[in-house]
């Protein structure tokens, strides 16, 4: 454990001297993670005000207060794992990491969240301030606040779990950008981030609640928004304690298989 | 002339190494139905709640992404191939060779590699945007078709001039693989109509990074929205910015010492 702990604190150390060397880079990513939202919540907005206010039960100021919640649970959740594994096994420097004593998805959770330790404030600010552009207001009950917490974090671990499985495909094939892109495409429609899923059409629906993508990021923020009541918001944490515990026996399941089939580029 | 040759020489160059992989063919194919895919779906869902969204209707909304696609597709077949390459060259000194030819540098960095399976998103972009233009039933005449294709032409020197202006800034800061990105990431935007957006992210789409100029522009031709202002704007900053990415070409090209200095 002590030994965990040493690995985090030194993982935060070098993604924070990183992050300092690619301040440029940074700022490039975090651009796209503000855009693509925005431009979400901008057509949204255009289409309520069309429609003369609301679309469904949501209000135009409502829509800002989604998307603007969404680009925060999204920063919170994000990981970059599929791209990172790719090159790890194309280039060989997977290799090295094997011969660590400790597995290596601690050192890639450190990674993240050091990096995010670092990049959430500005986020924040950027979020407040589209906040008071769009003038969205949100008030929350306590309770609410009490479990949007668990439910973040919960979200933030089965989407590593279920991502980092995933990226483990690079195992048997270095050529999985077809397969990512179709994840990705599942996550834009099935989590919310395209619109809130009370929009889509109803098979649709029915699908981002069987699966585990509508948990990841509609979930936190339906939890907010107020749109769950107490026990819905407790069903909810109960699903992804499930998800939880399903992508984690994945992950153990697919890296036991992966890691006899790895062999590393010029080995 | 002899550029035409050498782009072509480039061009085969190209394909040759690329028919090497044919199973990427698929595979591009597949990503870029994908994306196509997306677009569709996200249109047909958000004109189930409205017809007309800043004055589009959805065929022309679909139209200006056939136009995204067939620029995305031009960028990706020509523009930032290239000019990834160079900022690689000037950090691992093989920009070396590429001055030592007798042949402009400029015109041999921006043509020295090419992506063949982005012709795949040109064909596709094209085949949305006739598609689109059918269902409109809208007459495109000669006049606006030449419009269109002067735009577009404008359009594409506009963005591999910014393209150019970007990769010259290696020359003074090497560390810079990932400034191109900046450009993919804000082109997304360039799905939608930029007016549709507030002032001062419809101006940084137009002036800072030229999105707007790419895709906006070529289908309000098509759609008959384009007025002549636009049209005479567009042609003077495409013709500014190729001679200033010239200029700074040439300034940033003295600064460069080789590999080994």
């Amino acid at each position: 454990m002590k030994a965990l702990i040493e690995l985090y604190i030194q993982q935060f150390k070098t993604t924070l001297a990183m992050m300092v060397a690619y301040r440029a880079s940074l700022l490039i990513w975090m651009i796209g993670q503000v855009l693509e939202p925005l431009v979400y919540l901008i057509v949204w907005s255009i289409v309520s005000n069309n429609n003369g206010g609301s679309i469904g039960d949501y209000t135009t100021s409502q829509f800002a207060a989604y998307f603007i919640l969404l680009m925060l649970v999204n920063q919170v959740t994000y990981t970059w794992v599929m791209y990172e594994f790719e090159y790890r096994i194309r280039e060989g420097n997977f290799s090295f990491t094997l011969l660590r004593p400790v597995h290596p998805i601690h050192a890639d959770i450190a990674d993240n969240i050091s990096s995010k330790l670092i990049t959430t404030p500005s986020m924040i600010v950027v979020a407040v301030a589209l906040g008071l552009v769009f003038h969205v207001s949100l008030a929350p009950q306590p309770w609410a606040i009490a479990l949007f917490f668990p439910a973040l974090f919960l979200a933030f671990a089965i989407r590593f779990f279920i991502e980092w499985t995933l990226a483990m495909l690079t195992f048997w094939t270095t050529r999985v950008g077809a397969a990512n892109q179709t994840y990705f495409v599942l996550m834009l429609f099935l989590s919310g981030q395209f619109a809130p899923l009370a929009l889509l059409p109803a098979p649709i629906q029915v699908l981002a609640n069987i699966l585990p993508f509508r948990w990841l990021i509609s979930y936190p923020i339906d939890l907010l928004m107020g749109r769950l009541t107490f026990n819905q918001a407790l069903i909810g944490l109960g699903v992804q304690a499930a998800w939880l515990i399903v992508s984690f026996i994945l992950l153990r399941v697919v890296w036991r298989a992966g890691i006899k089939v790895y062999s590393a580029v010029g080995a | 002339m002899n550029y035409l040759r050498l782009t072509m020489a480039f061009f085969w160059v190209g394909v040759i190494s690329e028919v090497a992989y044919r199973i990427n063919f698929f595979f591009q194919l597949f990503q870029s139905l994908i994306s196509l895919g997306v677009a569709i779906a996200g249109i047909s869902v958000i004109f189930s709640y409205t017809d007309s969204l800043g004055g589009w209707n959805a065929q022309e909304i679909l139209a200006l992404v056939g136009v995204y696609l067939l620029v995305g597709g031009i960028i990706g077949l020509i523009i930032r191939p290239g000019m990834e390459q160079f900022i690689a060259s000037v950090r691992d000194g093989n920009l070396d060779f590429t001055l030592t030819k007798p042949e402009d540098a400029q015109l041999l960095v921006s043509i020295q590699r090419t992506n063949l399976w982005s012709l795949i998103d040109i064909a596709l972009g094209m085949g949305v945007l006739i598609t689109a233009l059918v269902r409109l039933g809208e007459k495109v005449g000669a006049g606006q078709a030449g419009e269109f294709v002067l735009v577009l032409v404008a359009g594409g020197s506009i963005i591999y001039s910014f393209f150019l202006i970007l990769a010259t800034l290696s020359f003074w800061f090497v560390r810079i693989e990932n400034i191109l990105t900046v450009f993919q990431s804000l082109y997304e935007a360039g799905r939608w109509p930029v007016s549709l957006y507030p002032g001062w992210l419809r101006y940084g789409l137009t002036f800072v990074i030229p999105v707007a100029f790419a895709t906006t522009v070529p289908a309000e031709a098509l759609t008959g929205r384009l007025n002549w202002q636009t049209l005479v704007a567009a042609s003077i900053v495409a013709l500014v910015l190729l001679v200033v990415s010239r200029l700074f070409w040439r300034i940033g090209l003295r600064r460069y010492a080789g590999a080994s200095a």
